[in-house]
């Protein structure tokens, strides 16, 4: 499938990119990993006329940790993430979240930002950034301005970014101790879009207790989900397994998944539910229970 | 008509180029440009990795990256692996371990082997299969390529060894 005709414009830095975006408006489309922009080029799904390549902008390429953050450059590719020593020491649910989206050779094309800022509820990222509260940095030509990631997700492929804006960086806050998370996703196959998955990340206090808990759903729903009533629920508590099993329940109750290919709504509920108590159990693991 | 644009790619160490349309996809390049037809347009939907080559010492779909983004790039594909009249290792491993029934996966296999190893010289065979794990094979249900990536890392560590045994 040949994608239709397009012009190529390829900027060096951010404000020649931002020019061009301005410039061109809706015809304009940025094209960073390509795997999902190019797929649905081909299908006609998007057809832009002008196609704004930030992969020889240098510097929006990396992982650190900088003022209590993760600092996720915006063109930066899954694979890295995927091999950063940080992450894979201190992230783990990023780290489990990297390792299952598509294949080793579309990760190390696929971008972090670009997996978030398609804003399709199938990708793997948006859950877990929710799961962390992370950040999410848009530069324009007024400048930056960080968007909380509970405000990203505005619909079916839209999120909060303007058009003439760039997601430049991904912020997550750097884990208190005794923190742990997990990503459990059910695929048909390796690499493909989660028939359901969920995302949770847990703080203990020195007793054992529950002071933070973020747990987030993928796939259930036009955009991500965060299952606010199991946070709460979990919020206060030392978990035991009764306590596990009525968070699932409520995680379970705020999804809203559909019939399709992948299986019926009524399957889909019932896999986050046994995900979420999968993902509870491996996260408290993590955290040194 | 979109404005036509210059790429130039190193490919299998020598300097190519063409003049083509910005929605060429590197495969097309690869295949209708250079005429290497080694690398295979599989699914053409960045499922079944038939058409992966080493882009800058990384794996990627080329159905599924325009050629003008590899622009300055240094690419291997299929077509690289053989030396001086010698199978590659991999080649090697996959002739006497069975590795290929109708070989149309093989050139994707071969090169993401190829990157695997780069990476890691020794791999188990649950890294082997994480290795693969972005190529489809209809026919051998895998067992024999995992042999031979494994008979290939032996090879290729035995030559190593061998070589450094000899300059001491």
């Amino acid at each position: 499938m040949i994608p239709p005709a397009f012009e190529y414009l390829r900027p060096k830095t951010i404000p020649e990119a931002l020019t061009h975006l301005e410039q061109h408006g809706d015809d304009a489309k940025i094209l960073s990993g390509g795997q999902s922009l190019i797929p649905m080029m081909k299908l006609r799904l998007a057809r832009p006329a002008y196609l704004v390549d930030i992969n020889r902008i240098a510097g929006l390429s990396y992982v650190k940790e900088e003022g209590g953050f993760l600092k996720i450059g915006g063109l930066t590719r899954e694979a890295e993430v995927e091999s950063s020593p940080v992450v894979r020491s201190k992230y783990p649910l990023v780290f489990d979240t990297t390792r299952v989206i598509a294949d080793p050779q579309v990760r190390n094309l696929a971008t972090v930002g670009g997996n978030l800022a398609h804003g399709d509820p199938a990708n793997d990222h948006p859950a877990t950034m929710m799961a962390l509260g992370a950040q999410i940095v848009a530069t324009g030509k007024k400048g930056e301005r960080v968007i909380p990631i509970e405000s990203f997700f505005v619909g079916l492929f839209t999120t909060a970014l303007e058009p003439g804006e760039i997601l430049t960086e991904i912020r997550i806050p750097a884990p208190p101790p005794r923190s742990g998370g997990a990503y459990l996703k059910v695929e048909r196959k390796v690499g493909d879009f989660a028939t359901a998955a969920v995302a949770v990340e847990l703080t203990l206090d020195d007793k054992g207790v529950i002071n933070k808990a973020g747990i987030a759903l993928t796939n259930v729903g036009p955009t991500p989900i965060k299952a606010k009533k199991a946070e709460e629920f979990l919020y206060g508590k030392k978990p035991d397994a009764a306590t596990i099993a009525q968070a699932a329940e409520l995680a379970a109750a705020d999804a809203q998944p559909s019939d399709d290919l992948h299986g019926p709504a009524v399957y889909k509920k019932g896999l986050i539910k046994e995900l979420t108590k999968r993902a509870i159990a491996r996260a408290l693991d993590r955290a040194g229970k | 008509m979109a404005k036509k644009e210059l790429v130039k790619i190193k490919v299998n160490g020598r300097e190519r180029e063409a003049t083509v349309e910005p929605r060429m996809l590197l495969v097309h390049f690869i295949r209708e440009a250079l005429g290497l037809t080694g690398t295979h347009v599989g699914c053409d939907t960045s499922n079944c990795g038939a058409c992966t080559v080493v882009l800058n010492g990384k794996t990627v779909k080329s159905c599924t990256i325009f050629a003008v983004q590899a622009d300055g790039a240094e690419i291997l594909t299929v077509e690289g692996l053989m030396s001086n009249g010698q199978l590659h290792p991999l080649q090697e491993g996959f002739k006497e371990q069975h590795g290929l029934q109708c070989g149309f996966c093989t050139p994707g296999m071969l090169m993401s082997s190829y990157a695997l190893l780069q990476m890691n010289p020794n791999p188990s065979e649950e890294e082997v299969r994480w290795g693969i794990s972005g190529n489809l094979c209809r026919c051998t249900g895998y067992q024999n390529i995992v042999r031979a990536v494994q008979f290939a890392a032996k090879k290729m560590l035995d030559n190593k060894a061998a070589a450094q045994g000899g300059r001491e």
